[in-house]
């Protein structure tokens, strides 16, 4: 099974006694408590029940968890490091690979990454390691004081990085470490892209983002906000009047798919993005605090269309403002759900319905051009299609109606095309993503990387920070070579 | 931060800013618009851009009171700052020579129409400029446009000023006269611009409108901008601002701008206490220092009315 690892293990326990310490679970608000407030659900492992679950580490010789992380955390050293009680080692250990682990230690689909390999995994339950990534990184912005921070020499070479989400910041974070004098450009009034208008505050804290942000800040990027590249500023003008040497594209997958259904124009249909970003960035829970408005959401009836993180995070926040009924309406089954497993437990424990095998035909008037219901059919599944999950197939005959206040599209996001459409001579594909090698992220223009959701359309936020570090070591070569293309 | 540079009332409730934005009048186009936003609690609200001077690194702006946010903006003076502004967004508007261009505006969309008619004049067009108003006082840049215009007719409601009456009732005039049009731009409230293209419709003339749907991000993330156009979504922020009339869903436009009146009311009438009470507040205080003889200036009421933050 395990090797022993070469290095005497820090780790006092027998590989056998480790097996035998239960999994460690966090903290969290009540359901039917937090289902009320949008303060975060985990409340955090302490000092003690992180070393414990700690302790349950295999120390495999070949450790999958570091194979399969799109960024590369030495997960077997870090939390080595915890078991010795250095949390402000462990943070260092991880930021050598992640400079937003605050942030990937909550939202990051685990199970699909590091659990998921995880051996202990194939016996009991996987390691925690989202949680202990979350508690180092907590830990350290506690204990770890910013002005400790060493700066790499400068290299005298300029990097603008377009778009401020995690592809972006992760690009921005290794470049600056390497010398490079880096500045973020963000469209909307705050850092963090899809991390501020998209994942609502009880999955990922504002000030969280903030603190990463800030750290960022000390190690030397330069952040500014307001900027549309490609309105504001093209990305040759970047280049050729404001002397950036090179560029990074992480615009993202912002533009929101709409169904095609008749009624998606009624008061009342929202699309995720809007819905999230009413709620997240404007912070529109908390009017009349703030100005934004959102409707009165209080004892109506609420559906979320869709299966992946953003459908329960729009449909949790639903709960949140007082929704009598909330429920998800997916036309898969609950197995092809593409949500963090997490999340669905958590939304079920706080009474999140799931109507499955159903699609919405049809949204109905109320006839004043408010959303009164919609008009679903089931499905069955069928074969397997190209994402390889069963198909859904429609049962004839199978409509039925049910009453709605709100419905909520969350099926998905399309390339926003304002970069494409304002640089010539950058290659997109037939759906307008961007085209960018796979390794080495360069575009079909001299000097631009591209990365994250804008090249291979909606994935992750740990997907998207491994593109934007590849980006970073393909650009400081590119940078600090001949300079070829 | 942004700082303002100016800011004149144009008419009653509606005034003029000019904001320093070196990026934006860089690359501002006719049509175009910023977003702005007051203050970190505040929301974010799309106003055209009227003029830039990219030598300056300035633009400029007319705004009208109508809610809590543009209340707050228009109490704004030279050498306060707004928190955001974002820009240029939209599409610019379509500049060529088309021949016969009759440009419309109504109310406050007479700013927004103003730098498109420059432009349209610019490239060539015989350009015939329409601009209502409610009253006299509501007539604004009369003179900037008729600088740019080859003719400008004036209506107002209430006959205060110029000829009683609506600027479709202009337009009917120029198309019975047998007047050659090839376009027309219509810019100002909806019922208008519908007016509008419901009378060119018929006449098959080709006529642009430039919408103002909610909008949040500006940058087609939200998709809160989408309009009915020939039975599809479009989203007013980056397909748009600027339709064409014939294509719209007006009333689907006015059925979604409709759908946060209570929150806005809510708003405004927050916004309005607010105000009454830091205006009893002040006048208090005015009258205790008069008492108390302690010279005038000193007080910090004026300063905190007009830094919104």
């Amino acid at each position: 099974m395990t090797q022993p690892a070469k290095q005497p293990s820090l780790n006092p326990l027998p590989l056998k006694e480790r097996m035998k310490v239960p999994k460690q679970h966090m903290l969290e608000q009540p359901p039917l408590l937090r289902a009320t407030n949008f303060t975060e659900v985990n409340l955090g492992y302490s000092e003690e029940l992180a070393r414990q679950e700690a302790l349950r580490c295999l120390e495999c010789a070949k450790p999958v968890c570091m194979i399969d992380c799109p960024v590369g955390v030495k997960v077997k050293e870090f939390v080595q490091l915890i078991v010795a009680g250095d949390f402000l080692g462990a943070a260092a250990k991880i930021r050598e690979d992640n400079v937003l682990p605050a942030i990937t230690g909550r939202v990051c689909p685990q199970e699909d990454h590091c659990e998921g390999g995880c051996l202990m995994g194939k016996k009991v339950e996987p390691l925690g390691i989202g949680y202990l990534e979350r508690f180092v990184a907590d830990y350290e912005q506690q204990h770890f004081d910013v002005k400790n921070i060493v700066r790499a020499a400068p290299t005298g070479k300029k990097v603008a990085i377009v778009g401020s989400g995690p592809s972006g910041l992760t690009a921005a974070g290794d470049l600056v470490q390497k010398g490079h004098e880096v500045r973020v450009f963000e469209a909307l009034h705050e850092i963090g892209g899809v991390l501020v208008y998209g994942i609502p505050e009880f999955r990922l804290p504002k000030a969280i983002i903030r603190q990463q942000v800030d750290y960022m800040r000390a190690m030397g990027v330069e952040f500014e906000t307001d900027v549309v590249v490609g309105r504001t500023v093209t990305i040759d003008e970047l280049m050729e009047e404001e002397g950036y040497d090179a560029v990074f594209i992480g615009t993202g997958a912002g533009s929101p798919q709409f169904m095609g259904i008749p009624g998606e124009h009624l008061n009342g249909v929202y699309s995720a993005n809007e819905f999230l970003t009413r709620i997240n960035l404007m912070h529109a829970y908390e009017f009349p605090k703030y100005d934004e408005p959102m409707l009165d959401f209080r004892g109506k009836n609420v559906a979320v269309i869709g299966g992946g993180n953003t459908a329960l995070d729009a449909i949790r926040s639903a709960l949140r403002l007082g929704a009598g009924k909330a429920f998800i309406l997916y036309r898969r089954s609950e197995a092809e759900m593409p949500a963090r497993i997490e999340e669905v437990k958590h939304a079920r424990q706080e009474g999140i319905e799931f109507q499955v095998l159903a699609a919405p035909l049809e949204f109905l008037d109320d006839g004043t051009g408010w959303l009164a219901g919609a008009r679903c059919q089931k499905m069955a599944l069928g074969e397997p299609d190209a994402s390889g999950r069963r198909r859904p197939v429609p049962i004839e005959g199978s409509e039925y109606e049910i009453p709605l206040a709100v419905a909520v599209i969350a099926i998905g996001t399309s390339a926003n095309p304002i970069v494409q459409s304002t640089t010539p001579g950058l290659n997109t594909n037939k759906r307008n993503y961007i085209e960018a090698d796979a390794v080495t992220q360069r575009t079909s223009r001299r000097g631009v990387f591209a990365g994250g959701d804008i090249v291979t359309g909606s994935a992750t936020v740990i997907l998207a920070m491994g593109a934007g570090r590849r980006a970073a070591q393909s650009i400081h070569e590119y940078l600090t070579t001949s300079g070829e293309w | 931060m942004f700082k303002i540079l100016h800011a004149e009332f144009l008419a009653p409730g509606i005034k003029r800013f000019v904001i320093e934005a070196p990026r934006i009048a860089h690359k501002q186009k006719p049509g175009q618009f910023v977003i702005l936003r007051l203050y970190e609690q505040g929301e974010r609200i799309p106003i055209t851009i009227e003029h830039s001077d990219p030598e300056r690194g300035t633009i400029r702006i007319v705004v009208q009171s109508v809610g809590k946010t543009t209340h707050l903006l228009n109490s704004l003076k030279a050498g306060d700052s707004i928190l955001d502004v974002v820009g240029p967004l939209g599409k610019p508007s379509e500049i060529a020579k088309f021949g016969t261009v009759v440009v419309m505006g109504g109310g406050v969309g007479t700013a927004m129409a103003y730098p498109t008619a420059a432009a349209l004049k610019h490239a060539g067009n015989r350009v015939i400029s329409i601009v209502g108003a409610r009253n006299k006082e509501l007539v604004i840049l009369e003179r900037e446009l008729r600088e740019v215009s080859d003719a400008l007719m004036i209506t107002t409601d209430d006959g205060s000023y110029a000829d009683k009456g609506f600027v479709t009732d202009k337009l009917r005039q120029l198309i019975e006269n047998g007047t050659r049009i090839d376009l027309v731009l219509a810019i100002g409230p909806i019922p208008m611009m519908r007016a509008v293209a419901e009378m060119t419709r018929k006449e098959h003339i080709r006529t642009i409108v430039s919408l103002n749907p909610i909008m949040i991000d500006g940058t087609g993330m939200c998709g809160g901008c989408r309009v009915l156009v020939d039975g599809k979504s479009e989203f007013a922020c980056v397909d748009g601002p600027e339709f064409d009339a014939h294509r719209v869903d007006f009333a689907v436009l006015v059925q979604r701008n409709s759908m946060y009146r209570a929150a806005e009311q809510q708003s405004m009438e927050e916004f309005q206490r607010e105000t009454e009470a830091q205006r009893k507040t002040k006048s208090q205080r005015e009258t205790e220092a008069q008492r108390e003889t302690v010279p005038a200036g000193q007080t910090g009421a004026c300063a905190a009315q007009g830094d919104v933050r």
